[in-house]
C-alpha cells in the first residue's frame, strides 16, 4: 500500500527549495534504513516526518545534516551541498540526545557555538533568550534538567540564525508542560518564517504544529500532505446520514468507497472521497442530517503502522 | 530579526574554526576539571617532594647540580607527559559525550579541533612544567642557571609526544574515565623509560628494552643540559619515532572517526 497526495507545497515553486531530495537511499551493509526518499520542501514549511521506530527518520535527517551520505541519490539544502549548508549555518539542528559538555556552563556552550559560526556576544544572548535560558547561564550543564538541556540545544540551534531548523524528537523525556512550553518557543520562533523539520512520534505534536506531514515507512514515504488530508489518505472519513430505504450495494458502488454500514435509518459510509459521496448523497437521494467525521492522526498512524506490522508477520 | 530578513552575508570562519575564543574556553573548561587539576599540577610536586628532596639527594651532585634537581627535572617530564596524555585524551571523553557530533553541526574543520586540543595540551603541560620548577627551586633543586630553562623547555617541548599519544588513545578509547587507564599506563611506561629510576641502575636485558620506550627519550633529552650524559642522538630519534607513530595512530583513528558513513 502506497498512498501519495501532492500537495501544492511540493509542486517547483519560483524561489529555491529550502530541501531537495532526490532518490535518496542509505544502505548500512544488508540493511536499507532509506529506500528512495524523494522530497521537496520550499522555503517557511513546517514539516513533520512521522513513522515507526527504525523508519529511517534518523537516517534521512543525518543525510540532510551532512552527517552521513546517501549511498544513492542526492541530497541539497538550500541548493547546497548539506555540509557546506551546515558550515555556513544555513541549517541547524537540536538532536535528541547528547551533544553537550557537563562541565560547561549554558552561556559557555553557547559563547563556544559562536565563537565557531563567528558569532557576538549579543547573538549569544539573543539566543539564550529565545530558548528561554537566559535565567540559567552560569548554570553547569550537568545540573541542568532535561528540558533545560534540551532548551540549550535549541538555544545552540539558533545561534547562526539558519534557515532551516531540524529537530529529531525534540521533546523525548520531557513532561507535558515542558513539552508545551518547547513548542511555543518553535511556534513563536517559526512566525518568523523559518523552515522547520521535526521528527516525532508524538502524534499530536504532528497534528498540532505541522502545516505539513510526511509519514515515513521502511524508507519510503507512504503519504505526504497537510494532516488532515494525510488522515483522509490513511483512514479515510465517513459520512454519517440519516436515509431511510438506503441500498447497500449502490452505496458501496460509488467511487472511493469502501465500506458501507446500515443501522436502522442511518448509514455510515467510509471513503475515501467523502466529499463524493456526501455530493451523491444531498443531490440524488433523500438523504439528510449528513455529517462528515475524520479520524485522528493516531488512528491514521494505527493504519499505516498496523499494516506494516501485518506485512512483517506475513513473511 | 527574521530567519528571512537577513539572508546574505554567510561566511565561513578563517582557519577552519580555529580560534584564540575556543582556546579560551577550553582552557576555562580544563581548570574546572579537579581530576586534570590533581593529575597534571599537585601529583608530580608531591611525588617530587616525596622521593626527591631527602637529605643524601639534596648533597650528592650531579652534573652542575644536585640529585634533587635530577629527580626534579625527572617529575617535571612526568607532570608534562601526565598534562599532555590527558589534553589529548579529551577527544574520548568529548566523543562518548556526543559533543565531537554536536561540533560536525558547526563549521569547525576535524583538523583545526584537533589543532586546538593539542594547543591546550601543550599549554597545561606548560603550567605543568612551571608548577614542578616552582615547587622544586624552594624544595631544594639545584641546578645550573642556564639548565633551569634548557630543561624546562626540552621537558615541554618532548611532551608533545605524549600529547600524539593522548590524542590517538582518546580516539581509540571511547570512555568517560579514560585517564584511570592511561594514568597507570604512563607510570608503567615511566619505570620501564627510566624516569623514576635511572636506566644505568637496571640489568642490562631491561636497560636495553628501556631505550625502545617512549618515555626514555624524553627523560634522556630534558636532563642532558644537567648531565651532559648520554647519546643524544639515540634519544632524539626515540622521541622522533614515537611522536610519527603515535601521531600516524590517531590520524588513522581520527579518519575514521570523522568519515562519513
Amino acid at each position: 500500500m502506497t498512498l501519495t497526495a501532492q500537495p501544492e507545497a511540493v509542486t517547483r515553486g519560483s524561489g529555491e527549495l529550502a530541501v531537495d531530495l532526490d532518490g535518496v537511499v542509505k544502505r548500512f551493509g544488508a540493511v536499507t534504513a532509506v529506500d528512495g526518499i524523494s522530497l521537496r520542501i520550499r522555503p517557511g514549511e513546517v514539516v513533520a516526518l512521522l513513522g515507526p521506530n527504525g523508519a529511517g527518520k534518523t537516517s534521512t535527517i543525518d543525510m540532510l545534516l551532512g552527517l552521513s551520505d546517501p549511498s544513492a541519490g542526492t541530497a541539497r539544502v538550500y541548493g547546497r551541498p548539506p555540509q557546506e549548508a551546515v558550515a555556513l549555518g544555513l541549517v541547524s539542528a537540536v538532536m535528541q540526545t547528547g551533544g553537550l559538555l557537563k562541565d560547561y556552563t549554558v552561556e559557555e556552550t553557547v559563547r563556544l557555538t559562536a565563537v565557531l559560526f563567528g558569532r557576538g556576544r549579543a547573538d549569544v544572548a539573543r539566543a539564550l533568550e529565545r530558548a528561554g535560558i537566559a535565567d540559567i547561564g552560569s548554570r553547569l550543564v550537568g545540573k541542568c534538567s532535561g528540558g533545560q538541556q534540551q532548551r540549550l540545544r535549541f538555544a545552540m540551534a539558533l545561534l547562526p540564525d539558519p534557515e532551516l531548523l531540524i529537530l529529531d524528537e525534540p521533546t523525548t523525556g520531557m513532561d507535558v508542560g515542558g513539552r508545551h512550553d518547547f513548542w511555543s518557543s518553535i511556534r513563536e520562533d517559526a512566525r518568523g518564517g523559518r523552515t522547520v523539520i521535526f521528527a516525532t512520534h508524538y502524534l499530536e505534536e504532528a497534528d498540532a504544529y505541522a502545516d505539513r506531514v510526511v509519514f515515513v515507512r521502511r524508507g519510503r514515504v507512504v503519504a505526504d500532505g497537510t494532516a488532515a488530508q494525510v488522515k483522509a489518505l490513511a483512514s479515510g472519513r465517513t459520512v454519517r446520514a440519516t436515509l431511510p430505504g438506503a441500498s447497500e450495494s449502490a452505496l458501496l458502488a460509488l467511487p472511493g468507497v469502501e465500506s458501507v454500514e446500515l443501522r436502522g435509518d442511518t448509514v455510515y459510509v467510509h471513503a475515501r472521497d467523502t466529499d463524493g459521496v456526501a455530493r451523491h448523497l444531498l443531490t440524488e437521494t433523500a438523504a439528510r442530517d449528513l455529517e462528515i467525521t475524520s479520524r485522528n492522526l493516531e488512528q491514521a498512524f494505527l493504519t499505516l503502522t498496523a499494516d506494516d506490522d501485518n506485512q512483517e508477520m506475513a513473511r | 530579526m527574521s530567519a528571512q530578513s537577513m539572508p546574505a552575508a554567510r561566511n565561513l570562519p578563517r582557519f577552519g574554526g580555529f580560534s584564540l575564543g575556543m582556546i579560551g574556553l577550553e582552557l576555562r573548561r580544563m581548570v574546572r576539571n579537579r581530576r586534570t587539576v590533581v593529575f597534571t599540577l599537585v601529583m608530580p610536586a608531591v611525588f617530587f617532594l616525596l622521593f626527591g628532596t631527602n637529605a643524601s639527594a639534596r648533597t650528592e651532585r650531579v652534573g652542575g647540580g644536585n640529585v634533587t634537581g635530577y629527580i626534579l627535572i625527572s617529575m617535571a617530564v612526568y607532570g608534562a607527559m601526565l598534562a599532555t596524555t590527558s589534553g589529548g585524551a579529551m577527544v574520548s571523553i568529548e566523543r562518548a559525550a556526543g559533543w565531537s557530533r554536536q561540533l560536525r553541526l558547526t563549521p569547525l574543520r576535524p583538523a583545526a579541533y584537533v589543532a586546538v586540543k593539542l594547543i591546550l595540551a601543550m599549554i597545561i603541560g606548560a603550567v605543568s612544567v612551571v608548577v614542578a620548577f616552582a615547587v622544586g627551586a624552594f624544595g631544594g633543586a639545584e641546578l645550573p642557571a642556564q639548565a633551569w630553562v634548557a630543561c624546562g623547555l626540552l621537558a615541554w617541548v618532548c611532551a608533545l609526544v605524549f600529547a600524539a599519544f593522548g590524542l590517538f588513545m582518546g580516539y581509540l578509547l571511547p570512555s568517560e574515565n579514560v585517564m584511570q587507564i592511561l594514568g597507570p599506563v604512563l607510570a608503567v611506561l615511566s619505570f620501564a623509560g627510566g624516569l623514576f629510576v635511572p636506566v644505568d641502575s637496571m640489568g642490562d636485558t631491561f636497560a636495553t628494552i628501556a631505550k625502545f620506550t617512549p618515555v626514555y627519550g624524553v627523560g634522556e633529552i630534558a636532563r642532558y643540559p644537567l648531565t651532559h650524559h648520554g647519546n643524544l642522538w639515540a634519544a632524539a630519534l626515540n622521541v622522533i619515532v614515537w611522536t610519527a607513530l603515535f601521531s600516524a595512530g590517531a590520524m588513522w583513528r581520527f579518519r575514521r572517526d570523522t568519515a562519513r558513513v
